[in-house]
């Protein structure tokens, strides 16, 4: 399964301000931890809100466009990973691995992609049945 | 926290650890089998304190504190590999902890530790059901019943295929070792095909139900990324890496909404996934900048990039694609190539010429009793209005083919012929 992990903008990434060398470095480290480990699917780091803008659509079907910056910080996203990994669990304990050297308060946010296997193989009434059918016959041969 | 959540979180951190756990005891005990246990039980400790004392803060070296410190004391009360304790004991300071070691150094030694441990699953002792277990329960994380599940076999039957593989490893005395030089030439393309055996098992299932399991695509391309990490200049790994990202991005667009097979040429473009097909591409780059252009997976990657480039069935280009199967017939030279180089034939220069090859390897009957051989020669046939010949050979494919959804396919093929009208 995959999920889409976003870092949460704070009043530094919202003011355009680079993390320290030491967090880069790290999150660099991170980044080919989580390659290495074959989970990391994608990952980007994202500019201010200055830099972008919102697209708002009304009932009536007219569009409006409004630049940034945006000023809910907390819930503005500054970068993200796609990871694919076994569990929600997985994802949060890769998440929790990452580094926060510069010591600011942060929230990252995880959220489960939908995919395929939503609807795939574990959920098939078959594939129940087929299981139930080899737990029987496991039994019979105990 | 539930015990529950712990339980979940346990096996969590398991799935992560594992892996790098027993490859790191594998190096100090020399016996696969033993780190494993070890390693289990260093679990069954996390499994019995963490709902209590929570989940410590660098759960990886918790558990290969843990594992290390019984591995010392199974070691003591046998004689037999007494040796083995001051091997054991030089990794742990004087209060059991891990001893400090540079970061950069512990990575490198992780790195091999972790190759060390798939070139021994995938030991040539070992038939290939066992490495394909081993490998998934070793290097995959996955436990015995999820390997049984995967598989569709009672969960009996992986736990002896892994216990008699551990004996033979034993048995065997091997080396914990990478291969180097002409050794790794030799050794590398048996890792690579057990792993894109599991995936193929995903993606064409060859028993069962289902015409797909992509939990073990999942579990195989995880694992072909882990070996591109450990081995990146390795053109080869890059190739199944490609290879396998590639088809993966197709696994949505191949089942219909009644879960029925869709063939390749049939599929809805816009339900590939992209972003795997970009990263099998940058696999595919790299595999050849590495100078990996002949290599079997590295030609199979390009030929599903030729597909994956392709906007529209129309727009693939054949001719390519039959040039990059004449090298594949020279370098990976088998009939099933010959059947796929047959079709390319076909859409490129027309069905006669296809449908030429396809004779011409029926006649070897190397290919006897597979099912896509009249699966391929009905579609010629009926390309060239052999109707009556190809739904013969459509029929033949059904009764060949083990797989529930596959069958109902051919046989609407079958039928599909039968009233052109309604075509």
């Amino acid at each position: 399964m995959r999920f889409m992990v976003m870092i949460k903008a704070n009043a530094d990434s919202e003011a355009g301000l680079m993390p320290s060398e030491q967090l880069l470095r790290d999150m660099g480290n991170y980044n080919e931890e989580l390659v290495k480990a074959g989970v990391m699917l994608a990952g980007e780091g994202l500019h201010p809100s200055s830099k972008g803008a919102r697209v708002r659509f009304s009932p009536d079907g007219k569009t409006t466009v409004v630049d940034g910056p945006f000023t809910e910080t907390k819930e503005l996203v500054a970068g993200f990973w796609i990871l694919q990994v076994k569990s929600k669990e997985e994802a949060m304990e890769w998440v929790r691995r990452v580094p926060n050297t510069d010591n600011v308060e942060s929230e990252i946010e995880i959220r489960q992609v939908f995919e395929a296997e939503d609807f795939g193989d574990e959920f098939t009434p078959e594939l129940r049945e087929q299981e139930d059918r080899l737990r029987a016959e496991a039994a019979k041969n105990a | 926290m539930t015990a529950t959540d712990t339980h979940r979180v346990i096996e969590a951190v398991w799935r992560i650890e594992s892996a790098r756990l027993i490859a790191g005891l594998t190096r100090m005990v020399r016996d696969v089998g033993i780190a494993e246990d070890l390693a289990q039980d260093a679990l069954v400790a996390a499994l019995e304190r963490w709902p209590e004392s929570g989940v410590p803060d660098k759960p990886g070296a918790w558990l290969m504190t843990t594992a290390k410190r019984r591995g010392i004391d199974v070691i003591r009360r046998s004689a037999r590999l007494e040796d083995k304790q001051a091997e054991l004991a030089r990794g742990l300071g004087p209060d059991g902890a891990v001893a400090p070691a540079a970061d950069a150094a512990i990575d490198d030694e992780v790195g091999d530790d972790l190759l060390s441990l798939i070139f021994t699953c995938c030991h040539p002792v070992l038939s290939t059901e066992a490495r394909i277990a081993l490998t998934l329960r070793m290097l995959g994380g996955l436990s015995t019943e999820e390997i049984a599940r995967a598989y569709l076999v009672p969960s009996a039957t992986i736990g002896q295929r892994i216990s008699r593989a551990k004996k033979t490893l034993a048995a065997a005395q091997l080396p914990f070792e990478v291969p180097t030089g002409d050794d790794l030439a030799a050794r590398l393309p048996a890792v690579l095909d057990v792993v894109y055996l599991i995936f193929n098992e995903g993606y064409s299932a060859t028993a069962g139900d289902d015409w797909m399991r992509p939990g073990l695509c999942e579990d195989a391309l995880r694992l072909g990324r882990i070996l591109a990490g450990l081995a990146p200049r390795e053109p080869e790994v890059h190739g199944l890496v490609a290879l396998m990202e590639i088809q993966a991005s197709r696994i949505r667009a191949r089942l219909g909404p009644d879960g029925e097979p869709v063939l390749l040429l049939e599929q809805d473009r816009a339900r590939w996934d992209y972003l795997l097909i970009g990263r099998g591409l940058v696999a595919l780059d790299r595999a050849q900048a590495l100078g990996g252009t002949t290599g079997p997976y590295a030609v199979q990657a390009a030929i599903a990039a030729c597909h994956a480039r392709a906007r529209s069935a129309e727009e693939t280009d054949w001719v390519q694609i039959v040039g990059l199967y004449d090298v594949l017939s020279r370098i990976a030279p088998s009939p099933v190539v010959e059947l796929n180089r047959a079709v390319a034939l076909g859409m490129a220069h027309g069905p006669a010429s296809g449908l030429e090859l396809v004779d011409a390897i029926a006649a070897t009957s190397a290919l006897e009793g597979y099912h896509l051989l009249p699966s391929v020669r009905g579609d010629l046939l009926a390309k060239l209005g052999r109707a009556e010949e190809a739904r013969a050979e459509f029929a033949r494919a059904a009764s060949l083919t083990q797989n529930a959804r596959e069958r109902a396919l051919l046989h609407a093929r079958a039928a599909g012929l039968g009233h052109p009208s309604t075509g």
